[in-house]
């Protein structure tokens, strides 16, 4: 149509269905909710499969080694192999002590994933009580909680870390070791939960809930909480890549679990003395590392994107 | 159409716009034509995602996200808008076409004072060179906009202007470079209506002086049938019907206009009768006073205090005074601009809130003063339904679980009662039964608003307070809600406190009425015979403000 056609000075359109129904139910759709939209788009993502894959290996490297490696990583030392390249049955080598870098790899991730996992839930626990209590009932209580995570998060955790473990040093455990991280590593993920909660709490349906009668603190549990809960998931992987780290760290400057317990951290640090004539020692562990890391973290990242539909929509 | 003028300002044909999505293209507009001549205002009105906001953005090529024009063309002088490159567009936006957005809250940016602001678009048009020139201009710009003392104001931030000062702001920048055409999506639709009506006014005012074509975006039938010679209907990306406003409003053809002008509520709508064979038509205050109070306020007080920063802070009074009844089974409408305490005072009824001071009978008894297990019982009587349908369902709870939650915390029946409880509430507020297992992101506003109400009916209350409960649905969806509250009414005997500020919704639902301004009620009495006869000063105000009141509707109810 030519822009210079004259408009009906009244149009009326054809009609076309008489009965218009007005805000009629859709039933037939497919339901939908936040966790299921957001599965809906991960399912189709290649990298969330690979993330995905990557983790469920090193879990099962964590729970089951003897899977992966027949060769005991301890007791079958031979300093006659010490810093040898790869052979039949070592697929990896050997370490500056003879043993077996592949099978030490494998038994290591129990303690690094171990450490990782609980410091993580102990952390995201602490963080997510206190968040929600600061967030959620507010005034002096808020100020108070709020300071002390400040403390907290004025304290580099590995220093903390270090303090601890140094101090409970005939109590080395995984148990201690993942307090001790997990312990100093919450208060980022309370201003988190506490960020949202603030958000949430403004909603109506919070307001609903109380006129309904149900008390303030069930209706945090019952509707603030799983409402607030999807940051803290993603804070929460990204935390578990960083406690991992820290077992590691830890380990590398000798405040780690005993050296009896494989760590890849403890590796990391024996492998140093070595790093020039052996570097495939230190190398290797590292790379453990990294990848069980970046699988956390891509695993987080992915998991943000798809609960948020903002970051859905550009994509 | 107005004058001899022959050749359309502006000029839309076929226009065709899609949005990419991860299912492919999905196409919002299906064709729209329209013409705007010079020195014309046109008003484009639809419910919300009929288009009418896509057409207005592609005019300017400021689609959200994927938005773009597939197909039409849009001329502005005979100039093709839609094959302009991005900067030649850049230099049309805000020299030819002003935009004037919906929000004023969001769309200025707090962090740089309004001069600055200003000065910005001032300087982007090319309209002034030179520090000096330029917040002459600024001032000029703000001054004509109804900032009265401009140049002191120029140097404030967003935060210290009001909302209808903001506004008026934004169609200062919007109008600084003189455009040909100024568009105004829902440029009053965040106001109050007092301050609705001055804005517009002037609005007109401006472009009149300067003979600026306007297009206006609406999605009141009323605003727009007063501020435009012509309308455009927009229903699902399609124009339903186009012509002179007052032609359309009183001879509305389309059967989809027809439905849209009878559901708007205007001062002329009557009162919406359920029970057809009602004993007593309400009328006066008087017959009111016969019928037992179901709540009654005394003298109702809440202070709040403002921080000043540090430990002082000054004591505001929010509510003051406020006395009123609400007759059993009647509809009393709290109406008043933001910030008139009129929420407060539901909130405090709902005993969300502690009143200062003052009482609240219900039944008979001041539960104001009570607590714990008594408080848990007065819940049962007495239930809300709240403004934003979006925000007062739990998005992670399906609707069954919804509806059924306050019979869980009164542990009322068993699970199988429960459950069908659930489904003879979905029925009473016209929702099928499948529902109960989706959830709320799913439903519409209104399918919301329903499910709110079932919730609040779930427990059989004798009082349920609407706070602004309509307010943000559209005009067909709004008039369902109010036929069904109507009917619920009637059926199970419910007293209404309906918090709104909107008259018009008032005349339609309300038996009784409650004027409120800063805290302090100024008029109550029977909607009839305020309607009829306001007797204060701020009454007649809210009335005449009503947009649409002056021009008579085609088939009223």
């Amino acid at each position: 149509m030519s822009s210079n056609t004259e408009l009906p000075t009244h149009y009326v359109a054809p009609v076309k269905d008489a009965a218009v129904t007005v805000d009629a139910v859709k039933v037939d759709e497919k339901p939908a909710s936040l966790w299921g939209d957001a599965w809906r788009d991960l399912r189709k993502r290649p990298l969330f499969w690979l993330s995905c894959a990557i983790v469920f290996v090193i879990l099962l490297m964590a729970l089951f080694p003897t899977l992966f490696t027949q060769v005991p990583p301890n007791n079958n030392c031979m300093l006659s192999n010490s810093n040898a390249g790869p052979a039949p049955g070592h697929p990896l080598g050997f370490t500056f002590q003879g043993c077996d870098i592949w099978s030490r790899i494998v038994w290591g991730t129990r303690t690094s994933v171990s450490v990782g996992v609980l410091a993580t839930l102990i952390g995201s626990v602490i963080g997510l009580v206190m968040g929600a209590l600061a967030g959620f009932y507010g005034g002096w209580l808020d100020s108070v909680l709020s300071r002390i995570g400040d403390i907290f998060f004025a304290i580099p955790y590995i220093l903390a870390a270090v303090v601890v473990m140094s101090v409970f040093s005939n109590y080395r455990n995984v148990f201690t070791l993942a307090l001790a991280i997990g312990g100093f590593a919450w208060a980022s993920t309370a201003r988190v939960v506490r960020a949202e909660i603030l958000r949430v709490r403004q909603a109506d349906f919070v307001m609903a809930s109380q006129a309904l009668g149900l008390s303030r603190f069930r209706t945090l549990l019952n509707h603030v909480i799983p409402n607030a809960i999807a940051p803290l998931l993603v804070v929460s992987t990204l935390a578990l890549a960083a406690a991992i780290v820290a077992e590691a760290t830890l380990a590398f400057l000798g405040v780690g679990l005993g050296s009896d317990v494989m760590s890849w951290g403890a590796d990391i640090s024996n492998a140093q003395q070595s790093l020039r004539t052996a570097p495939m020692a230190l190398i290797w562990p590292s790379i453990a590392l990294t990848v069980t890391v970046l699988a956390f973290i891509l695993l987080g990242e992915l998991i943000r994107d798809a609960l948020d539909p903002r970051a859905r929509a550009r994509r | 159409m107005s004058g001899t003028v022959s050749t359309p300002l502006l000029s839309i044909r076929g226009l065709k716009v899609a949005f990419d999505t991860q299912n492919g293209s999905r196409e919002v507009l299906h064709g729209v034509d329209l013409d705007i001549f010079p020195g014309e205002t046109v008003a484009i009105v639809g419910e919300s995602g009929s288009g009418k906001s896509t057409t207005a953005s592609a005019i300017v090529n400021l689609l959200p996200g994927t938005g773009h024009v597939t197909e039409g063309s849009i001329t502005l002088d005979g100039r093709e808008l839609t094959s302009l490159t991005r900067s030649q567009m850049e230099r049309l936006r805000g020299r030819d076409i002003g935009y004037v957005p919906q929000d004023p809250m969001s769309n200025l940016n707090p962090v740089w004072s309004i001069g600055f602001q200003v000065k910005e678009a001032v300087r982007a048009n090319g309209i002034a060179q030179g520090r000096k020139a330029v917040h002459a201009r600024a001032v000029e710009v703000l001054q004509q906009a109804g900032l009265k003392d401009a140049d002191k104001r120029i140097h404030q931030y967003p935060h210290q202007f009001s909302g209808g000062m903001r506004q008026r702001a934004l169609i200062g920048i919007g109008l600084a470079a003189d455009p040909k055409l100024l568009i105004a999506d829902e440029p009053t639709s965040a106001l109050d209506v007092t301050v609705q009506r001055v804005i517009l006014d002037h609005m007109a005012d401006l472009t009149r002086e300067k003979g600026t074509s306007v297009l206006l975006i609406t999605h009141d039938l009323g605003l727009a049938a007063e501020r435009a010679s012509r309308l455009i209907v927009m229903q699902h990306g399609e124009i339903v019907e186009a012509g002179p406003s007052r032609e359309i409003l009183q001879n509305p053809q389309h059967p989809y206009t027809q439905r849209l002008v009878a559901a708007a509520p205007s001062i002329a709508s009557q009162r919406i009768q359920a029970r057809v064979e009602e004993t007593q038509q309400v009328e006066t205050s008087d017959d009111l006073a016969l019928i037992p109070p179901a709540i009654r306020v005394v003298d109702l007080v809440k202070d709040y205090k403002i921080r000043q920063g540090g430990f002082k802070s000054i004591p505001f009074r929010a509510v003051d005074k406020v006395t009123f009844d609400i007759p059993k089974g009647k509809t009393l409408a709290l109406v008043g601009e933001s910030g008139s305490g009129k929420s407060t005072v539901a909130k405090m009824v709902l005993k969300l809130e502690e009143p200062t001071a003052g009482s609240i009978e219900v039944d008979g008894r001041d539960v104001a003063k009570i607590s714990g297990r008594e408080a848990f019982a007065l819940r049962r009587k007495m239930q809300p339904v709240f403004q934003d349908p979006y925000g007062s369902l739990d998005p992670l709870r399906n609707i069954g679980n919804t509806i059924a939650e306050p019979l869980n915390i009164h542990r009322v029946g068993d699970a199988a009662s429960r459950r069908a409880r659930v489904r003879e509430l979905l029925d009473q507020v016209s929702l099928p039964q499948d529902l109960a297992t989706r959830y709320p992101n799913e439903l519409s506003g209104g399918q919301r608003q329903r499910v709110a109400i079932a919730r609040a009916l779930a427990l059989k209350p004798d009082i349920v307070v609407l706070d602004e409960a309509v307010s943000a649905l559209d005009v067909l969806v709004q008039d369902q809600i109010l036929q069904l509250l109507a009917e619920l009414q009637s059926e199970l005997d419910l007293t209404y406190l309906f918090i709104t500020h909107d008259l018009a919704v008032v005349r339609v639902v309300a038996d009784a009425v409650c004027v409120m301004e800063r805290g302090k009620v100024v008029e109550q009495g029977s909607v009839d015979e305020i309607f009829a006869n306001p007797a204060q000063e701020y009454t007649k105000r809210l009335l005449d403000a009503i947009p649409g009141a002056s021009i008579p509707l085609g088939s009223g109810r």
